[in-house]
């Protein structure tokens, strides 16, 4: 009994020694101590559990991250136009056939080996192809005929016919040739490094000091995995992140005085997307008696307190070249007509629907609860039913299994195809089994034109397609409310989902 | 010895059961890993041939038999959606979870015990009835709760520790330090609990014979409650113990992700969401090793405490 308790004694002395002793370490991880080292601590609420190859990686968060380390032939700019990366400059054929790139001299991957013409054909090939598991075919590259390498520094591609919007797809990702760990330790030439990832808590990514461009202004990045709504708030208040992106409304207006908040989009269409091929919605006097009904102001004041651009069809704002203002109103809240449509196609009581819900994106779930109260006027019953992330996939969208779901669709580059090609009847993306003949003409007929004004006004031929046949019920391109600690500067909001880090710097 | 090698026998048995009711739960579900690798760029030709990549388009019994081939190899094979070996992804996280076990164990052993020994000793009285108050509502408040209650006060208003800065076991003190404040989260419901059937066995204890003769003999109450009833009073609170051991290690699921520790629960919790069953695996088979071993340590202390438990197992 005595050794037990001799022993217990001990057990708790050591453990206070512990407490006390190694308290106050030097290294301590304070938000001034990573100011004077030049880091930076961003908060990321999901984890990079995917490859972290560019060419294999599917989530949006993978990709918003890995925007930093890897570039393309060309890449993106915040204000949607496209620059010149790893290609310093490129010519177009008259014919619109020939596109010949000369490398910028003396790029660097992370690994040291400088960029040859050979990793960018191997690069391109490897997504045209995509006969690697994992690898994700870029379908515009099945236009390439040709992809030859002359020399050292030159890359020319021939296509079969014209593409106006090819050069949007060379952003694609340019990877080492003989380098086969992308999955685990990836390698590029982007501003920032990429040094190590701890699964469900951290990647670390450090600045690149040989890179050929304007360097990042930080020298290290530590991305925090924080999924827990209130841990995110304690995290930002007691210091342990600088930098949170995604906020909702409530936990901006929460933050307090260290911060400041800024405001982007989302780059998302948010809508109630209806399986057009399952009745009542393969009548389109029921779809459009839904868009009368939906309020999506409404929706935006109720549940995002007012943060939100209001949408008409399958594009956002940010993308101002292709987006149509006039068709966010085209159909104006009018509970009437949307009670006569209903009557007209055989429902004058209403009728019961299920909006299918991802429960781990609760501004979805806000907006399906605005939703089915709204559509009470006109009696229609709108049962949530909130499935798994890996359910919704499954069910929704791979099996099409489904009446009605809200969520945002976003575009994987700087084109209006990256939005509107899902909705062609052929598409195997085409979840909510839009079938349209005039539709698909349109898509044809965009492919077709090399024109860049005249592409551009089909793109919205199509886009007024949607709404007139009431395609989704759209409500908005959210508000992306970033906190970002004060005496950071630098924050920069694309049209596409990224998080750019290069220009993020201490001021003073 | 016999008695040793009926729990390993035990052990072996538990894990494979375990372990085969995780693999046939995932065939179940709807959704599997390589559908939700895909994503939104999943279409049924890319589906299938990650699926055959992986092993997926097997049947579930060849599936588990390779799987178990590798486990008894010593090969837990690769996580599917960090496409990294898994004992690499979760070794670390074990060994997190399992310093924070030990100290929420810790925790609850050191004050539930001497506490519920004080509330027995002055039951009736006007701080037993304070206490038994206390305790009801230690026990209905949620330990996620107490988390945020916890990383504010300490955290962000007395800035004890920096929460969602979790050191890493690499600096141990300051590891340790922020691990305490979890384990009292996790700890506060679970002493609660302790303090009340310890009390409970003790005043149903001091009702018997012994101790009626023990006092008539002359001996102070106290005394005998420390000497003999105790003994006498822990048997069924070792083995309750054992059991809260087990619950430990899944109430730090949700402990954890209040405070940002990278722990084995967030990590199963993610995995089974995406399907991942390598790493699903892993973490059920070590949960279930941890549950065994610590029903093994409660039968053991248990049969030094009272050596006519010994009777039936030990020769």
């Amino acid at each position: 009994m005595k050794k037990r308790i001799l022993a217990l004694v001990l057990l708790v002395c050591v453990l206070s020694a512990a407490l006390t002793g190694c308290g106050g370490g030097s290294k301590e991880d304070s938000p001034e101590n990573r100011k004077t080292a030049n880091e930076l601590n961003v908060g990321i609420a999901q984890d990079l559990d995917d490859s972290l190859d560019p060419h294999k990686a599917v989530a949006a968060g993978t990709k918003e991250v890995m925007f930093n380390v890897f570039e393309g032939l060309v890449k993106p700019t915040p204000e949607g136009d496209l620059v010149p990366a790893i290609a310093e400059t490129y010519t177009i054929s008259d014919d619109h056939l020939t596109y010949t790139f000369h490398l910028r001299q003396g790029v660097k991957f992370h690994n040291g080996d400088t960029v040859t013409a050979e990793d960018v054909k191997y690069s391109i090939q490897r997504c045209a192809d995509a006969t690697e598991t994992g690898v994700l075919q870029v379908a515009a590259f099945s236009a390439v005929t040709k992809l030859e390498t002359p020399d050292e520094s030159t890359v020319v591609i021939t296509l079969a016919e014209p593409a106006n919007e090819f050069l949007s797809y060379l952003t694609c990702a340019v990877l080492p040739a003989d380098y086969d760990r992308q999955d685990t330790a990836p390698v590029g030439t982007g501003p920032f490094r990429f040094v190590s990832r701890t699964a469900q808590d951290s990647i670390v990514l450090e600045r690149f000091d040989d890179y050929w461009g304007t360097p990042a202004q930080l020298s290290k990045v530590t991305f925090k995995i924080i999924e827990n709504a209130d841990t995110i708030m304690m995290s930002l208040q007691s210091g342990a992140v600088d930098l949170f992106a995604h906020l909702t409304i409530t936990q901006a207006e929460q933050l307090g005085e260290g911060f400041t908040v800024a405001e982007g989009t989302m780059n998302l269409v948010q809508a109630m997307y209806l399986n057009n091929g399952e009745k009542p919605f393969d009548d389109v006097r029921v779809r459009q008696a839904l868009c009368y009904a939906v309020d999506k102001q409404g929706v935006i004041d109720q549940a995002f307190d007012g943060y939100g651009s209001p949408i008409g069809s399958s594009m956002y704002p940010a993308f101002a070249k292709y987006f149509d203002p006039s068709l966010t109103d085209y159909y104006s809240h009018d509970t009437a007509r949307a009670k006569a449509l209903l009557a007209e196609a055989g429902y004058p009581d209403g009728f019961s629907m299920t909006i299918t819900v991802p429960s781990n994106y609760q501004p979805h779930i806000d907006t399906a609860q605005v939703i089915a109260q709204q559509l009470k006027d006109i009696g229609v019953t709108a049962e949530l039913q909130l499935v798994e992330w890996g359910t919704w996939l499954s069910d929704v969208y791979a099996g099409r299994q489904f009446q009605s779901t809200v969520i945002g669709v976003d575009a994987s580059n700087m084109t209006a195809r990256a939005l509107l090609e899902r909705f062609t009847s052929t598409a195997s993306n085409d979840f909510i089994n839009y079938e349209n003949a005039e539709y698909d003409a349109l898509f044809a007929q965009a492919q077709a034109s090399y024109d860049d004004a005249v592409q551009t006004a089909i793109y919205k031929q199509m886009e007024r397609n949607l709404t007139e046949n009431a395609a989704n019920v759209y409500i908005q391109d959210m508000a992306d409310l970033v906190a970002v600690r004060k005496g950071l500067e630098g924050v920069r909001f694309y049209p596409i989902y990224v998080l750019d880090l290069s220009a993020l710097r201490y001021a003073g | 010895m016999k008695y040793a090698a009926k729990r390993l026998l035990t052990l072996i048995l538990t894990m494979l059961v375990v372990s085969f009711l995780a693999f046939a739960a995932f065939s179940l579900i709807s959704g599997n890993a390589a559908e939700i690798m895909l994503g939104t760029q999943a279409t049924p030709e890319r589906v299938a041939a990650l699926e055959h990549e992986l092993g997926l388009d097997r049947p579930l019994l060849v599936r588990y038999g390779a799987w178990l081939a590798g486990f008894f190899t010593g090969d837990l094979g690769v996580s599917y959606s960090y496409r990294q070996p898994v004992w690499e992804l979760i070794g670390p996280k074990t060994a997190v979870t399992l310093w924070l076990s030990l100290l929420s164990f810790l925790l609850i052993v050191l004050v539930s015990i001497p506490l519920g020994v004080v509330c027995a000793r002055y039951a009736g009285g006007a701080l037993d009835g304070a206490h038994t108050a206390f305790n009801q509502f230690c026990m209905a408040v949620p330990s996620f709760f107490t988390g945020i209650l916890l990383s504010w006060l300490f955290g962000i208003v007395l800035h004890w520790f920096t929460p969602g800065a979790f050191p890493g076991l690499a600096r141990f003190g300051s590891a340790v330090k922020y691990l305490l404040f979890a384990a009292v989260a996790i700890a506060i419901p679970r002493i609660a609990m302790t303090v009340r059937m310890l009390r409970s066995t003790i005043l149903s204890e001091m009702q018997k014979d012994y101790v009626r003769t023990a006092i008539s003999r002359g001996n102070d109450r106290s005394g005998v409650l420390v000497r003999h009833v105790l003994k006498n009073a822990l048997v069924p609170v070792v083995t309750f113990l054992a059991q809260t051991m087990a619950e430990i290690v899944a109430g730090s699921i949700v402990v954890e992700q209040v405070f940002g520790i990278p722990g084995l629960g967030r990590m199963l919790v993610v995995s089974i969401a995406n399907r991942d069953y390598p790493v699903v695996q892993a973490i059920v088979v070590i949960l279930a090793f941890w549950v065994v071993l610590s029903g093994t340590a409660a039968d053991l202390i248990n049969g030094r405490i009272d050596p006519r438990l010994r009777l039936g197992g030990e020769t």
